[in-house]
């Protein structure tokens, strides 16, 4: 036999299946992951020092009640190391999609999309201005171990063939025009998702004078996908919740999840 | 030349006249030294009063910079791209940034802040607020176009087909034959170097970090070496030995990626496919020794942010000789592939000296002939007590690029494994020796998967950032792209392109 066959149709075969079955099944996460930080509140001595420290300003303590905004955590620990009583941990909640930032459930429109696309969903991909992070993540998606294909779910190389918009990154300036002209020519209804927390709300970018504070400033988005970059699980739930086939976990409906 | 000589940051600093820089650069190069960025300031945070524009080169004796003094009225020179083609982006940079006006320079439409922004702004100038957002006009983009029979012009992005970057690529092609590329970059560019001003060396680490997400431990130990140079910091051992697997790491996964992405560029899906699980098996390897798939968060200034996880080092040590395994038969795989190689060969032609004279760094240089590597020409960190064999191949076509990519994914898995057994239990951080004044600069770089990256450091008062500037091996690359594809297929630019495999965003910033 060729060791070119053997190599390309049945090597593949002797390994056995690669794909994770998620959601039907959990994510095995290494004991490092970085999920969404948490405290300790009778460790909490209320000092601040995470506040200061946090270099998206997504942490508010008031009135000693302690919060972490999902949208604006970039996941790196560093309140974690900055806390006097080592009161803060990152926990393994990684699943933070949710349908609005302030409240507002907006599931007209996902049944709408649940009744028109029924299992099948097509996107279209639009960088406007990530670290390219979140693209990655989201090319992940493709790769043997996810194969987002098992669920129904296609990327396309035009936005007139696309049911939903996936948006990466903080919406520079010198995008705007084109990331706008992008959803004009998708078919309606159509949906947005921002992934990551450049797209959510500027992430570490925000303030800056060569982009918008997140994709929400210039296009209506559906879902936010939390993270930085959010792993290839939380964006399957993201794309999931989006068509109405997932529902968002308990304490991240109503936008800012506080621990 | 005129004017003083002075050391700071140890690196000496020349004076020369506006009307001087380009013929002084230029001869330089002659003599042996190489370009390697050219940086805009405004001198007028730090007791001057005006702005300046520092030519940055290396050279057997060292580096050693340039520096002229531009009137804040007139802040024009002639331009060193006339002479020094590799300065051209970095000057139209400064045009957008500063205001600095380059003097003949053979390309002087808008680079960074598109067409639509309006005359006059220069975000980086000190008197300029950063949150500024001024109002966009509907001033248009002019491509460079070539016209002629036969003729035609396509437009590609900025939005593309597959998940990747921003940019727009306006082909001048006859027939399937490309005459002339006209790359517009920079949509993803975020202000990453204005945002950064003012803030401690601290506070910016993040920031830093995100201006590429696949090259993040690079740009991040480029700033940290940085940062270290000016606060006279040494870092503990295994933070030094640390470093070493993390960069290591990072080529690692990018290398794989990149291969099976090369594959993707001719539709070979069996290689896709067994590299895509492969990048996926290191990214999840990545994760559990630093708890980031992409590695963020744990290099910073003064050693490492967060140590090394234990299970994971364990892990990834029982891995490597299978991953090695694994990657040696994908790649016998391609090359085995006669289709897959046809393509590749002579594709995306670099010859060496269009490499040297742009500037070209990395697998893009050591694909054309040219030994060019920081980790052996400027040893750091760990690398001044590792022996790193150097990967290199002549054709500078696509198929040397893949070549070199596969022997440095090779090598890069020997070194993890040697920086593993260096690797003892220890602190992994060290405080800050003393505060740098304010004036006080430094320089350092990396090398990442796409070749030398670049920091430019000054300090400011009290411990923070002044100005800060990051010289991407992407940046130093794409006018490399540009000038491989010419004569080449319509069709090959996706291959030719992804044989590069350069981000944007750390290009755009």
């Amino acid at each position: 036999m060729p060791m070119d066959v053997f190599d390309r149709f049945l090597r593949p075969l002797r390994g056995g299946p690669l794909t994770r079955r998620y959601p039907d099944e959990p994510v095995a996460l290494p004991p490092t992951v970085r999920g969404l930080p948490e405290v300790d509140p009778s460790r909490c001595d209320a000092t601040g020092a995470c506040v200061s420290a946090c270099p998206t300003g997504a942490i508010t303590l008031e009135q000693g009640t302690w919060s972490v905004d999902a949208g604006r955590c970039v996941f790196c620990a560093i309140c974690a190391t900055a806390c006097p009583q080592g009161a803060i941990r990152l926990g393994t909640r990684f699943e933070l999609a949710s349908r609005s930032r302030d409240g507002d459930p907006g599931t007209a429109l996902t049944r709408e999309i649940d009744r028109r696309v029924g299992r099948s969903l097509h996107i279209r991909h639009v960088d406007a201005g990530s670290c390219n992070g979140c693209d990655w993540e989201i090319a992940a998606l493709l790769n043997p171990y996810h194969d987002i294909q098992r669920l129904g779910i296609d990327f396309v190389a035009s936005p007139r063939h696309a049911d939903l918009l996936l948006v990466t990154g903080v919406m520079t300036r010198n995008l705007e025009e084109a990331a706008l002209r992008t959803y004009e020519a998708m078919p309606e209804p159509r949906l947005v998702v921002a992934v990551g927390a450049c797209a959510i709300s500027g992430g570490v970018f925000a303030g800056t004078y060569a982009a918008r504070d997140g994709v929400a400033d210039v296009l209506p988005v559906d879902v936010f996908v939390p993270g930085c970059p959010p792993r290839p699980e939380a964006l399957i739930q993201g794309l999931l919740v989006a068509v109405g086939r997932m529902v968002p976990r308990a304490g991240v409906e109503e936008g800012s999840p506080s621990a | 030349m005129s004017g003083a000589v002075e050391f700071p940051g140890g690196i000496e600093v020349r004076r020369v006249q506006p009307d001087e820089l380009a013929s002084t650069t230029a001869r330089f190069i002659e003599l042996g030294a190489c370009y390697e960025m050219l940086v805009g300031l405004d001198e007028r945070s730090v007791g001057g009063d005006g702005l300046a524009v520092e030519v940055d080169l290396s050279s057997v004796g060292g580096p050693f910079r340039l520096r002229a003094d531009l009137p804040l009225a007139e802040p024009a020179y002639p331009s060193v791209a006339r002479l020094v083609p590799a300065a051209a982006w970095d000057e139209r940079e400064a045009k957008d940034l500063f205001g600095i006006i380059p003097l003949g320079h053979p390309d002087p439409r808008r680079l960074v802040l598109h067409e639509r922004w309006p005359t006059g702004f220069h975000p980086l100038r000190k008197d300029v607020d950063g949150v500024l957002r001024p109002p966009l006009g509907d001033r248009r983009y002019v491509p460079f176009e070539v016209h002629g029979d036969g003729v035609y012009q396509l437009p590609v992005g900025p939005i593309h087909a597959g998940i990747i970057e921003p940019g727009h690529f306006r082909f001048s092609a006859v027939g399937e034959r490309i005459l002339h590329l006209d790359a517009r970059l920079f949509f993803a560019h975020r202000g990453l170097e204005k945002l950064v001003e003012g803030r401690s060396f601290e506070s910016a680490a993040p920031v830093v970090e995100r201006a590429c997400g696949v090259c993040t431990v690079t740009h991040a130990l480029a700033y940290a070496q940085a940062v270290e140079a000016l606060t006279g910091t040494a870092i503990p051992d295994r933070a030094r030995w640390g470093r070493l697997v993390l960069a290591e790491l990072e080529r690692l996964y990018n290398h794989v990626g990149d291969l099976g992405n090369m594959c993707a560029g001719v539709g070979f899906y069996p290689g896709v496919s067994r590299l895509g699980a492969l990048k996926e098996r290191l990214l999840r390897l990545n994760e559990a020794v630093s708890g980031h798939r992409y590695l963020m968060g744990s290099v910073a200034p003064g050693g490492l942010r967060l140590d090394l996880n234990e299970g994971g080092l364990l892990a990834l040590a029982a891995e490597l000789g299978p991953i090695g395994h694994e990657l040696g038969g994908a790649i016998r795989s391609v090359i085995r592939s006669a289709g897959v190689m046809a393509r590749f060969h002579l594709a995306g032609v670099v010859p060496g000296e269009l490499a040297r004279t742009l500037g070209a760094t990395g697998v893009a240089a050591r694909a054309s002939g040219l030994e060019d590597d920081l980790r052996l020409d400027e040893p750091y960190g760990a690398y001044q007590d590792i022996e790193v064999s150097a990967a290199g191949a002549a054709t500078g076509d696509v198929a040397a690029r893949f070549h070199v990519r596969a022997q440095e994914a090779q090598e890069a898995i020997r070194l993890v494994a040697q920086g593993l057994a260096h690797l003892q239990p220890g602190p992994v951080r060290a405080i800050a020796a003393r505060q740098p004044a304010a004036g006080e600069t430094a320089r350092c770089g990396a090398e990442g998967p796409r070749g030398t990256s670049r920091i430019w450091l000054r300090a400011g008062a009290n411990g923070t950032i002044d100005r800060f500037h990051l010289r991407s091996a992407s940046f130093a690359n794409w006018p490399v792209v540009v000038a491989a594809v010419p004569g080449d297929l319509v069709p090959d630019f996706p291959l030719i392109n992804k044989s590069f495999e350069l981000c944007y965003a750390c290009t755009d910033r």
